[in-house]
């Protein structure tokens, strides 16, 4: 795969410079012709691919903005004299059934379910009411007719069709629709809830984490999933590194787990930090059901769910910050929650990192690359360059050393396409979409 | 950076390792530099962490990973210092400078940070004592009577007798707690029974803010009453009164950006 360069497509660049414009949620549809952004300012923006055109053959597959809505609003919790974020957590298709397009949306405390749909046709020859809509006078109407439908400019409509709210004390971090299309999960830091999509005033709870005693607190929950094909599987990620498979079928309330992965600790490498850098950011089912992947801070593991004591494979994403944890939990920056996901044939794993590089492994030939979302390399069309970063030693031109690496430019959400090699790139307020020509 | 975490061996030359006093062929003392040298890295990331706890947004509810985290990584120290007993000698030392005028300024400082006090003065029990050495590394001698209390087997059950011995009654009270396992480490964010305040002018300084802000489930999970002290409050009396805190700066920026975006929000409507 490496062997083929990635070149920069049409960039739909969200790039304005304030600080709400930060994108925190990227995510294709199930079909890849959709690809939804949210940003910290509550904002959903939705790209359309669009279709091949042979007379242009370089604007096939070019994604351009088809919605903008404002999902969330910030509001105040007067109860707590807090402010709840607008901002974004995640965003998930639902499996097309019909025209329209439906997602959910959350902020930390109440996810929205949108329907977008187009209007492309517009109604005239009303009876009562001429084409500006004013009411006709009614001696003037001599015979009756059937309004027919004429063609309009495509209009997109988003509206909210369902909200659900105040079923999170704490902030809501994953969401996940079910395969049987019917019900999703919503996780927050101590808490997951099931959800039916057509009921906004009950959820279940089923898996509660939460000490009798606060002060007994050890550990939260960071992510969470449902298996792709089997509808009673959920997986959800902890602080201390250990990932849960539950089976609802089991019990109502999911606090045993069916199975536990968790990589025994490296005695060797054990410091202060150790903990802080086996939290799981983010968990991600293989499109198959049998992997799973994950991403703590400075690796991503590739699980089987047959095997729980140990990984299957271990990337390092970027092992060269292992001797500056220090500096790094000083500015915050460990606590970083990087993305991880997989392509379409569950063949290569992609991951971010710091000065907006990401890194993509093939889990087949073992090679990797580390790639950059930058303005300055990615002009239209352009190849994108390996880069690399060096640790002292041989240092090849281009190389950047790890004291020059820009660790306000992180590259926390990655997207790819569910079938095809186009991935999604979220660089602060810029979104970069690349894809693979040579397919 | 920080040596892997192994199981220190006691020195035995006994020697205080001065800084002019170097003598690359005896390796112990070299060894005794490096373990005061850990011990100074594992305080300050003591402090750091303990800083990071504190300084959670007063308007957006901190984030709970975030603080167990760090909680855990306090809790992990504090247990290490423990077997190491050198968390008696910091404590023993606390007393010893309670007592000495000189360090009353300093104390300040870390007690304003890490101390809300309420009329009563009320401290946070595990808190409390090691803030004040976290503001005057190795001025109570810590690597002589590090040397002394190294030799010892501490256990993690409660000392009482050994650290109650010669210290104030609030102290003792603190020593006390501190001592105990692990587990109710964590509890020591709730707030205990007065102890006796330090300072009337700090009483003075705090006497409006709200105890229950220091119950752990406010912390972790945002201030369930309303703060007495006004958003700007907390950072000014913080940069008025001596060093400012390790690690604050961004998060102090952040913060008033945050304060100022919070301000345009109640002030625009």
């Amino acid at each position: 795969m490496f062997t083929v360069q990635f070149v920069a497509g049409h960039q739909c660049c969200r790039s304005m410079s304030e600080a709400t414009d930060i994108i925190s949620t990227v995510e294709f549809n199930h079909t890849g012709e959709l690809l939804a952004t949210g940003d910290k300012g509550g904002r959903v923006v939705i790209f359309q691919r669009e279709p091949e055109c042979k007379t242009e053959p370089y604007s096939q597959g070019e994604y351009n903005v088809y919605s903008t809505f404002q999902s969330h609003e910030p509001e105040f919790d007067y109860l707590k004299s807090l402010e709840i974020e607008e901002k974004i957590n995640k965003i998930r298709w639902l499996p097309q059934q019909n025209a329209a397009h439906f997602l959910l949306s959350t902020n930390d405390k109440t996810i929205k379910l949108w329907k977008v749909s187009e209007r492309d046709k517009r109604p005239e020859g009303y009876n009562l009411k001429d084409e500006e809509g004013r009411i006709k006078d009614l001696s003037t109407v001599t015979s009756l007719q059937v309004p027919v439908l004429k063609p309009m400019d495509l209009m997109v409509e988003v509206s909210p069709r369902r909200v659900f709210a105040n079923a999170h004390t704490y902030h809501v971090n994953s969401i996940s629709v079910n395969s049987d299309h019917e019900t999703y999960m919503s996780a927050d830091d101590l808490r997951i809830n099931l959800w039916h999509l057509g009921i906004t005033d009950r959820s279940f709870n089923i898996v509660d984490i939460k000490p009798v005693n606060m002060e007994d607190l050890t550990e939260v929950i960071t992510a969470a999933e449902f298996h792709p094909h089997h509808c009673n599987l959920l997986v959800y990620s902890s602080s201390k590194g250990t990932l849960r498979l539950c089976d609802m079928r089991e019990a109502a309330l999911c606090d045993k787990h069916s199975k536990l992965f968790e990589e025994p600790e490296d005695p060797s490498n054990r410091s202060f930090f150790s903990e802080i850098i086996s939290s799981v950011s983010d968990v991600k089912f293989s499109h198959s059901g049998r992997y799973l992947l994950t991403r703590d801070y400075l690796t991503a593991k590739v699980w089987d769910l047959n095997m729980e004591n140990k990984p299957l494979e271990i990337y390092q994403v970027h092992d060269y910050l292992r001797s500056k944890l220090c500096s790094l939990y000083e500015n915050d920056c460990i606590f970083d929650k990087f993305e991880c996901a997989w392509n379409g044939s569950d063949s290569v794993i992609m991951t971010g990192a710091y000065n907006n590089f990401f890194r993509m492994f093939d889990r087949n030939t073992k090679r990797d690359v580390t790639l950059e979302a930058s303005r300055e390399s990615s002009k239209p069309r352009a190849v994108l360059k390996p880069r690399r970063v060096c640790q002292g030693g041989k240092r090849r031109k281009d190389d950047i050393s790890v004291d020059s690496l820009d660790f306000t430019k992180k590259i926390l959400h990655t997207a790819w396409h569910p079938t095809e090699n186009i991935i999604a790139i979220a660089a602060t307020n810029n979104l970069y979409i690349f894809q693979d020509k040579f397919n | 950076m920080f040596p892997k975490g192994t199981k220190r061996k006691f020195s035995d030359s006994g020697d205080e390792p001065a800084a002019g006093d170097e003598d690359v062929n005896q390796p112990s003392s070299v060894a005794v530099r490096m373990l005061s040298s850990y011990s100074l890295q594992r305080q300050s990331l003591l402090d750091m962490s303990l800083i990071k706890l504190q300084l959670c947004h007063m308007l957006v509810e901190p984030n709970l990973c975030r603080s167990v985290l760090i909680a855990n990584t306090v809790r992990q120290i504090q247990e290490e210092m423990t077997q190491d007993g050198t968390w008696q000698i910091m404590t023993q030392a606390l007393s010893a400078a309670n007592a000495a005028a000189q360090c009353s300024a300093d104390r300040l400082v870390a007690t304003e940070v890490l101390c809300r006090q309420t009329e009563g003065g009320v401290t946070m029990s595990t808190v409390s004592p090691q803030a004040p050495t976290s503001y005057l590394p190795g001025t109570f001698g810590m690597d002589p009577c590090w040397e002394e209390e190294n030799g010892e087997d501490e256990e993690e059950d409660e000392d009482s007798e050994e650290c109650g011995s010669g210290s104030e009654e609030g102290d003792s009270d603190r020593l006390v707690e501190d001592s105990r396992t692990a587990e109710q480490v964590f509890g020591t964010f709730e707030i205990k029974n007065p102890a006796p305040s330090p300072d009337p002018a700090l009483e003075e300084l705090f006497s409006d803010v709200d105890a229950s802000y220091y119950d752990l489930d406010t912390v972790l999970t945002g201030m369930q009453s309303a703060p007495k002290m006004g958003p700007y409050d907390l950072l000014e009396s913080l940069s008025s009164h001596g060093p400012s805190p390790l690690s604050s700066s961004t998060s102090c920026r952040s913060d008033l950006n945050e304060l100022d975006h919070i301000m345009e929000i109640i002030v625009g409507s």
